[in-house]
């Protein structure tokens, strides 16, 4: 079986806020983590690659400090990964992401399971997965609680929806985007973590790209664009009681009893 | 070309000084020059936000194709529905494309694909739509992605909606984004709010951005149709009329489009939870909580008061509670009547997901968690002094009421 995860580096806090003086954002640190969410994804693929056979390869796209996320998944159990990274490939929504990790897909070679995670942390629109199985023209199944059954040709899995749990036969090769819980993932290890030391990751740019049109990439490729950034709005009907904490307490009850929830 | 930053290095007097315009520190002084490096994010708030103005410029020498926008007409809206029960965001999704509609004075139209919906479609002629569009089909009976965006996309092409509003359900979230892709156009995630500029018909989308406390303004202004998701209880709902209006068209699609690569073997009905989104009082555990033990005396709250505890992702990741109960864009939107936030610093990603409640209550040691700027009722103080004496209280208050009202 021939898996590939699509993996992101995301940053490690979410302390990132809007001077409301200058309007200028601000981030605490450049620390940044594998998106944990990917780490599920991970997981499930490294366990299917036991079960089954076969090869895990990782890829991401971004700066070339990402090199590390690819690193850490070595150390999880990948056997292969690669990075796209490209300034051309910068300021990309939804759309343009997709498109360039499918275009990166592709110039991997032939899967016969694609697995992200639900979402990122730091986007957080669970939108890249299920736009890169139409790049790819493939089935996709989302919000994969369970693996049933795996085939030659299918795998049979199962979907949560909010009253029913579907049990769906998919086709390879497909994409499927997989709940947390799924799997436990495994902590790195410190023995393919030291052979993975010094290997070498490939890089590829826009021009090892199929389709090498800068349009289609990018700021450029994108058809959302962010008009303006602003600090969420705040409440301005506050109400800070004071005293001592019982006697904040005992406030908060009567205002609770006042709007009658007691 | 692609788009791409050039830096005036003329413009800029302190070179170390500006460089801190750049949240994501992309930017780095060599040689007294101001150097973008890789991980710039293209957040462009070196080009808008900086001063001087101008010190950093945008350039971007795509040929525009021109859009004939006119072309696009009306503001259409997904039926969430299975089995022919219509989920109730749909109805808040119409209430906000009527408002939508209403500023450019074009059509509303609701989009329901399934099998037997009849019922269905008679029902969405009492929330005053202009044209319901029906696919009835047996292959279309449960989701599935590819029958469903093949049905999604010949409505697009044959109707030209401007704008399209999804449910951001476990269907809305992978439909949406397949259908977005296929049309070659943009979709903003878990919308919080929508408007319509009259002039342009460009969707103001707003939603929180770039993993942090920001909210980004989003437009699509070359690309038709503009899509966006929207979260349960985000927007009101529609109400219902008594009378029936709006035309109900019936709509056919060849068979072969409807070939799936996924088949549906078995639908195992789970017992009703009870879930958050439906709860009117919620006491949320954050990240102050520091003992999964001490998630009792929340139980104990909630419990006084009708509600439900939720948490946030910290106490998720600790594994102290489901991924069910947890509130903010990795888990699930709530509006309930009266949320508790307890030890809960009031990141965005959470406060999304629960600032429409009608009364916040704010428990926290740090009186400068963000949390306070969305709370009605503030408390600052030590949850484990609190929450106790609050307790005590409640259980006070309402022996005193029963007695006045003579119950024992």
């Amino acid at each position: 079986m021939n898996i590939l995860v699509c993996i992101k580096q995301v940053p490690a806090t979410s302390k990132v806020e809007v001077d409301p003086d200058t309007g200028l954002l601000k981030r605490d640190g450049a620390d940044s983590k594998m998106n944990p969410y990917d780490l599920y994804a991970l997981e499930t693929a490294i366990r299917l690659r036991d079960k089954e056979g076969g090869k895990v390869t990782v890829l991401s796209m971004g700066p070339l400090q990402a090199e590390s996320i690819i690193r850490e998944a070595f150390a999880m159990g990948a056997d292969a990964g690669a990075l796209l990274s490209d300034r051309r490939f910068g300021g990309a929504d939804v759309l343009a992401t997709a498109y360039a990790i499918s275009q990166g897909i592709k110039h991997l070679g032939e899967f016969d399971l694609i697995l992200c995670g639900k979402q990122t942390t730091d986007g957080d629109t669970a939108q890249v997965g299920p736009e890169i199985s139409e790049y790819l023209e493939i089935p996709s199944v989302a919000d994969v609680t369970k693996i049933n059954e795996v085939t030659k040709e299918n795998m049979t899995v199962e979907m949560e929806l909010p009253e029913a749990l579907e049990v769906v036969k998919v086709d390879f090769p497909c994409l499927l985007t997989v709940e947390k819980d799924i799997y436990q993932p495994r902590l790195p290890s410190y023995v393919l973590k030291k052979a993975a030391k010094g290997r070498e990751i490939p890089i590829y740019t826009l021009d090892d790209m199929d389709d090498q049109d800068e349009d289609h990439y990018g700021l450029t490729g994108s058809p959302t664009q962010v008009k303006k950034i602003f600090p969420p709005k705040t409440n301005t009907d506050h109400f800070t009681f004071e005293g001592n904490d019982e006697k904040q307490a005992d406030q908060l009850c009567d205002k609770l009893a006042e709007l009658k929830f007691i | 070309m692609a788009a791409r930053l050039e830096v005036h290095q003329d413009k800029i007097t302190d070179p170390e000084g500006f460089i801190n315009i750049c949240p994501f520190n992309a930017m780095k002084v060599v040689d007294g020059n101001v150097i973008i490096e890789d991980n710039c994010r293209m957040c462009l708030s070196c080009v808008n936000d900086a001063k001087p103005k101008g010190a950093v410029e945008l350039i971007n020498e795509k040929k525009v194709k021109p859009l004939d926008k006119t072309e696009w007409q009306g503001v259409a809206v997904y039926v969430d529905q299975v089995d022919g029960k219509i989920h109730p965001v749909t109805y808040e999704l119409i209430g906000k494309a009527q408002e939508l509609a209403g500023k450019i004075n074009q059509p509303v139209y609701v989009l329901l694909m399934g099998y037997n919906v009849d019922e269905a479609a008679k029902e969405l002629q009492h929330y005053g739509v202009d044209k319901i569009f029906v696919y009835d089909d047996e292959k279309l009976a449960r989701f599935s992605i590819e029958p469903y965006t093949a049905v999604f996309e010949r409505f697009i092409k044959q109707n030209k909606p401007c704008s399209i509003l999804v449910g951001a359900t476990t269907v809305g979230r992978q439909l949406a984004p397949r259908v977005a892709a296929r049309m070659r156009t943009g979709l903003t995630a878990d919308t919080t709010i929508l408007d319509m500029d009259a002039e342009t018909t460009d969707l103001s989308q707003i939603r929180p951005a770039f993993g942090g406390n920001i909210m980004a303004h989003i437009v699509t202004p070359n690309n038709r149709p503009q899509m966006a998701t929207v979260r349960y209880k985000v927007m009101d709902p529609a109400p219902r009329q008594d009378e029936v209006s709006g035309e109900i068209v019936h709509k056919k699609i060849n068979a072969k489009k409807l070939v799936s690569h996924a088949e549906i073997l078995d639908i195992v009905p789970k017992e009703p939870e009870q879930s958050i989104e439906s709860a009117d009082v919620l006491i949320v555990a954050g990240r102050g909580i520091k003992k999964q033990s001490e998630l009792a005396q929340l139980e104990a709250l909630a419990y006084l008061l009708g509600g439900q505890v939720a948490c946030t992702r910290p106490i998720v990741e600790q594994g102290w509670m489901d991924v069910k109960t947890q509130v903010g864009l990795s888990g699930r939107t709530v509006r309930p009547k009266l949320i508790i936030c307890v030890g809960v610093s009031g990141a965005i990603q959470f406060v999304a997901g629960m600032d429409h409640a009608d009364t916040i209550v704010a428990i926290n040691s740090d009186p400068k968690a963000p949390i306070f700027k969305n709370a009605h009722y503030c408390l600052t103080g030590d949850l484990y002094e609190i929450l106790p004496r609050l307790i005590q209280d409640i259980k006070a208050q309402r022996g005193h009421k029963n007695e006045l009202q003579g119950v024992h």
